[in-house]
């Protein structure tokens, strides 16, 4: 959606270009405006031209040591201090050291009359002595269609502007010329005919009760430039245009981490927590314990002696202090330590770009190493999902280059993450789920990691619960019946527990079986000991009375052979008179 | 109080004084001279005797064309009598000098 240009990305050979020192248009015009040209600043009234030129002028004396000529037709040279000292600007003292000029060119249209040919060669002039008075490279003309008032023969006007501007290309000096937008023309005498090098258009805009003031290069001769309209700012120092990708990937990172207070959180994140200067998106439904999660971060950030600011949307601070205090928080020790402050304020009080500027004018102020926004989804309601993703990014950008650690909150309606969720989320490092889960007549917290860059992070899901003593991560079980939490996790604990003493019980069985088996053993063992031993006896009697034994069993033989033979029948007749064995 | 009015009674209260009429150029340009020629022609015609002409060159002194709010080249400016007026332009449209100076009433636009 944004592009942007990196002042590196200009070939050689291209363009010469005066960088502005403007927060973030020397990355849009891919390094400044072009030097020893004219550029063309156009917009409605109060958009902010006057700013921006004189911007350019200061930073050009201070910063890059080109003095500055500024004309101004409109305002006079008091007014015009007066209203830039509101940026910082020291422009009484910047005209003393002798590099700026404010000349107050005073039109009186009315006591002008026409009366031949004529020429601005007075203007010249004055412009002439200026510059040299100074040594300027840099030119200011704010607003020259004032001089539409003023001379009524405005054929000779425009070619003697005509002149003017290529008089400033042959003094070589980079010039910026200030129009009023006018209808159907970028200004309203038409002067962008005379400017073609560089035109540069701002706007006011007000949707849904915001302002936004945004920028955008129309036109810049022999250079690639940035073509979206950026939002831009008017703070306390100075302009700042801000395209997205401006700042976000060059930022130092940390590999130092940040306990999230949570210990078994810590473990899952691998190696003890958020990355330091990362970002945490925790995102989740109603009532899952999101802010718990970010007043966590913020206590155990206080703890350590470091500061955090929490941004909050939709509760004051004393209902948070109180709603954490039942989890067993003391945050208004850290706010009294001033360590922890709070910004409270529903987002509809101010638009996008305020909340932005608000917001980094209190981490510029309170210098915190954490800051919270609970919940980023409430600033819905005041801008759309394209732009409260955009501010989101130059949030992101903006304490990224602060190496400050951010968690937003963010609440979605059902289980799909919310648009600007799913934006953002490609800009967070680390990025947290909480859900409910109803089951057994309860509704239970789960928590898992969805992404987390760089870390070696859990997989696992976990129970969520909030007890008397803050945040506690539990195990969760996973059976046949799916996940088990709450009340059912606890009786899967107790089964596990019963069922290991049953073990323990049969163990001890077995042992005292097989002991008994032994002593029975043992008996039985001594048993045939016995036997053997009464045997051997009668053995030993037997060979004692060795013949006559002899003798007897000679005798009981015959007597055994008698008796038998008078029994034997022949097989043969037996098989002659068995009817059933014959015939089958 | 309509125009003519108003004329009549300026020419009365000027017809005494001494006109000072300050023309503002940049070096020897043909607009500039041409200017002068035709500022002390029309003096000679209507504020005989009573005028004084000072021309500046803004070559030579530009810190005057600040001071003094001067853009167009020529510019005439009558000091006196007051109030100060000024008309740019080469002044070779009479009827609108003498306007401008106030010696005419306005011609209808």
């Amino acid at each position: 959606m944004l592009t942007t240009l990196t002042p590196a990305a200009a070939p050689l050979g291209a363009l010469a270009k005066a960088p502005t020192g403007i927060n973030g248009l020397d990355e849009v015009t891919g390094g400044g405006l072009p030097r020893g040209r004219p550029t063309l600043i156009c917009g409605p009234a109060g958009s902010g031209k006057t700013l921006l030129a004189m911007e350019f002028l200061v930073r050009g004396a201070t910063q890059f040591d080109e003095p500055g000529v500024f004309v101004a037709f409109e305002e006079s040279a008091e007014d015009l201090a007066a209203n830039v000292a509101s940026l910082g600007f020291d422009v009484a003292q910047l005209e003393s050291a002798g590099r700026l000029v404010i000349d107050h060119v005073n039109v009186n249209g009315p006591e002008i009359e026409d009366t031949g040919d004529w020429d601005l060669e007075g203007l010249f002039l004055r412009l002439g002595m200026a510059i040299d008075a100074v040594g300027a490279k840099r030119v200011v003309i704010d607003t020259i269609e004032t001089l539409f008032g003023a001379f009524t023969n405005t054929a000779i006007l425009r070619a003697e502007l005509r002149r003017l501007f290529g008089w400033l290309k042959d003094r070589r000096v980079t010039a910026v010329i200030t129009g009023e937008r006018g209808e159907g023309t970028l200004t309203r005498h038409g002067i962008e005919e005379y400017v073609s090098d560089c035109v540069i258009v701002l706007d006011h805009r007000v949707d849904a009760q915001a302002s936004t003031r945004r920028l955008r290069i129309l036109k810049y001769r022999g250079s690639l430039h940035g073509t979206n309209e950026y939002p831009f700012l008017i703070g306390e120092a100075g302009i700042s245009v801000v395209p997205i990708t401006s700042l976000g990937l060059r930022n130092r990172v940390s590999t130092e981490r940040m306990s999230t207070g949570v210990p078994r959180l810590d473990a899952m994140l691998g190696e003890g927590g958020y990355y330091k200067g990362g970002t945490v998106l925790v995102n989740g439904t109603a009532g899952t314990g999101k802010s718990t999660l970010a007043a966590q971060f913020c206590e155990v950030t206080c703890r350590r002696g470091e500061r955090a600011l929490y941004f909050a949307f939709e509760e004051s601070q004393e209902e948070i202090v109180r709603n954490m205090s039942s989890v067993g928080m003391d945050l208004q020790r850290a706010v009294d330590a001033d360590l922890l402050r709070f910004e409270c304020f529903r987002p509809s009080v101010l638009g996008l770009e305020q909340h932005l500027f608000a917001m980094q004018r209190a981490v510029t102020e309170f210098a915190p190493a954490v800051v919270v926004m609970d919940p980023i989804s409430d600033l819905l309601r005041i801008g759309s999902e394209a732009d409260v993703s955009a501010m989101l990014t130059r949030q992101v950008d903006f304490l990224k280059a602060r190496g400050v650690t951010a968690l937003f909150t963010s609440l979605n309606a059902g289980t799909e993450a919310a648009l600007p969720d799913q934006q953002i989320a490609s800009l967070v490092d680390t990025w947290l789920l909480v859900k409910t889960m109803e089951g057994n007549g309860e509704l239970n917290r789960l928590l898992y990691v969805l992404k987390s860059r760089g870390t070696a992070h859990s997989n696992q899901i976990r129970e969520f619960v909030l007890t008397s003593q803050g945040i506690e991560l539990a195990d969760v079980y996973v059976g046949p019946q799916g996940v088990l939490t709450g009340s059912a996790r606890q009786a899967q604990e107790a089964l596990e527990l019963s069922d290991g003493t049953a073990r323990l019980d049969d163990l001890e069985q077995r042992r005292v079986n097989l002991e008994r088996r032994r002593d029975a053993v043992a008996a039985q063992t001594a048993a045939l000991w016995r036997e053997f031993e009464d045997e051997a006896d009668v053995v030993g009697q037997l060979l004692t009375h060795g013949s006559t034994g002899a003798e007897d069993r000679a005798d009981q033989r015959v007597e055994q052979g008698r008796l038998r033979r008078a029994d034997v029948q022949e097989p043969g007749n037996r098989a002659a008179h068995d009817p059933s064995k014959r015939g089958v | 109080m309509d125009a003519t009015h108003d004329y009549h009674q300026g020419v009365a209260e000027a017809a005494g004084e001494t006109w000072q009429l300050r023309l503002y150029v940049a070096g020897q340009s043909p607009k500039s001279l041409r200017a002068f020629a035709n500022l002390k022609e029309l003096c000679e015609e209507h504020l005989v005797g009573r005028y004084e002409i000072e021309v500046i060159d803004l070559i030579e002194h530009p810190a005057l064309a600040c001071s003094d709010d001067i853009l167009a080249i020529p510019t005439l400016v009558r000091r006196l009598p007051a109030p100060l007026r000024k008309i740019i332009g080469d002044l070779s449209d009479t009827e609108r000098v003498l306007v401008g100076l106030r010696l005419q009433p306005s011609l209808p636009r």
